[in-house]
């Protein structure tokens, strides 16, 4: 009994980090690739999990893990730039802050080459993605600042407190685009009114000062 | 060494459920004639909801689905902007809810959703569960919720703005080639009518000098 449970607990803690997420998941193709967007404010982390399957045609079930076959991952920031290009394992994880707010996009692909391996066409994903607050382990900031419950529930309240202000700091960048975007409208259609009267005017009258002179030289005036 | 053994399990139980996914939230795009299912195994009598917006594409729709272990459709929606569903897992096994979006020839979407399964874990391990909080603790329990109220706010609103504003820069864009297009029109229609009056008078000119002698 003494020596089973350091072996339980042993094999419990392996198996929570190994295994970092069972939540949602999602199938793929082999060449197919899967884009996630992700729209946040600056100086935000973002930390992404993910675990894959493979489709075995023998036993007509997902294989636990898939040595071998990694993911490729690709992260862009709002200019279309990447900020990360790597390939990772069957299982990973990867993790990056944002420098610009907007719209980031996390793009994965499998970087299956030998076929044989995806007979069967099915890849499953298990994927969970966290962004800015959600990324704090707090049993592990209470351990590592020695921090009582409630020192810690403020700790929490102050992290979600931060990431609202950082969101309306974003929402009012968001706000001013928006309304440079409705001005520029406004002043288009403005202007392009009134160069296509204009340009009807004087299209009429070059058409009525022709085809008098027109009618002239003919002589039918 | 039985207390020692309990608490070991309490932090295990702890470590374990800190590393356990209790709430999915992405977005992703889905291509015209596409569909995209999700999948979730829940434990019986667990609370789930499930909260979708289409951000941007086409006319803003798209249709859900989702069905229960055995297939059985718990919900279904045909283009539908935004909807939240709240169920109760009556079965163990592999939830699964799917975006379509067959009904549009070249639209891509964007779509959001939200699939919260059961609760937040605990913060903090307690190892007496019984003891009520204490009126600060749940002072901070309450903040707690209001806050994270605060934030599916902003969410939503964040994503109804970015619905407006992709909704603006497509007009704007549509303001500047039509006004080009229309001012290009005009120009080759009115001198195609000068070009082709004066086509006219040409030929008859001859036909009434012919004709005079």
């Amino acid at each position: 009994m003494m020596l089973s449970v350091p072996a339980a607990a042993g094999v419990l803690l392996l198996l929570a980090w190994i295994y970092p997420s069972d939540g949602l998941y999602f199938h793929i193709g082999e060449t197919e690739k899967k884009c996630f967007i992700e729209e946040i404010p600056d100086e935000t982390m973002v930390i992404g999990k993910y675990r894959t399957q493979l489709w075995d045609k023998q036993t007509s079930s997902f294989l636990p893990s898939t040595p071998g076959l990694g993911m490729h991952v690709e992260i862009k920031d709002p200019d279309t730039k990447i900020i990360l290009s790597r390939q990772y394992g069957s299982d990973g994880r990867f993790t990056f802050t944002s420098h610009t707010p907007g719209e980031h996009q996390i793009c994965l692909h499998s970087n299956s080459t030998k076929m044989a391996l995806f007979a069967g066409g099915k890849l499953r994903v298990h994927l969970d993605i966290q962004v800015g607050e959600h990324t704090n382990n707090y049993p592990e900031i209470a351990a590592k600042d020695k921090l009582t419950e409630l020192q810690l529930r403020v700790r929490q309240l102050l992290d979600q407190v931060e990431q609202i202000q950082k969101e309306q700091n974003y929402q009012r960048y968001r706000e001013e685009r928006f309304r440079m975007t409705s001005e520029s409208t406004n002043q288009r259609v403005l202007w392009w009114s009134i160069a296509q009267t204009l340009i009807l005017i004087v299209t009429g009258i070059w058409q009525m000062k022709h085809l008098k002179s027109f009618f002239e030289a003919k002589k039918l005036v | 060494m039985y207390g020692s053994f309990r608490v070991l399990f309490q932090v295990l139980w702890a470590h374990l459920l800190c590393g356990w996914v209790l709430g999915s939230e992405l977005t992703f795009e889905l291509p015209d004639n596409a569909k995209q299912c999700f999948y979730e195994d829940i434990i019986i009598g667990t609370k789930c909801t499930l909260e979708f917006q289409v951000v941007t594409g086409g006319h803003y729709d798209v249709d859900c689905r989702l069905e229960d272990p055995d297939g059985t459709t718990l919900y279904k929606e045909m283009k539908k902007q935004y909807d939240s569903f709240t169920f109760t897992a009556s079965k163990n096994g592999t939830y699964k809810f799917c975006f379509s979006n067959e009904f549009s020839t070249f639209t891509h979407k964007t779509v959001y959703f939200d699939f919260q399964v059961g609760d937040d874990p605990p913060l903090f391990p307690n190892e007496n569960r019984v003891t009520a909080l204490t009126q600060m603790e749940s002072a901070c329990v309450s903040i707690h919720e209001a806050l994270k109220s605060v934030i599916d706010y902003q969410t939503h609103f964040r994503l109804r703005e970015a619905q407006g504003r992709s909704r603006a820069e497509d007009l704007n864009t549509r303001v500047a080639f039509w006004s080009i297009g229309e001012a290009i029109i005009l120009l080759v229609v009115s001198i195609s009518q000068v070009v082709l009056l004066r086509s006219f008078f040409s030929d008859k000119k001859t036909t009434t000098t012919r004709v005079g002698s």
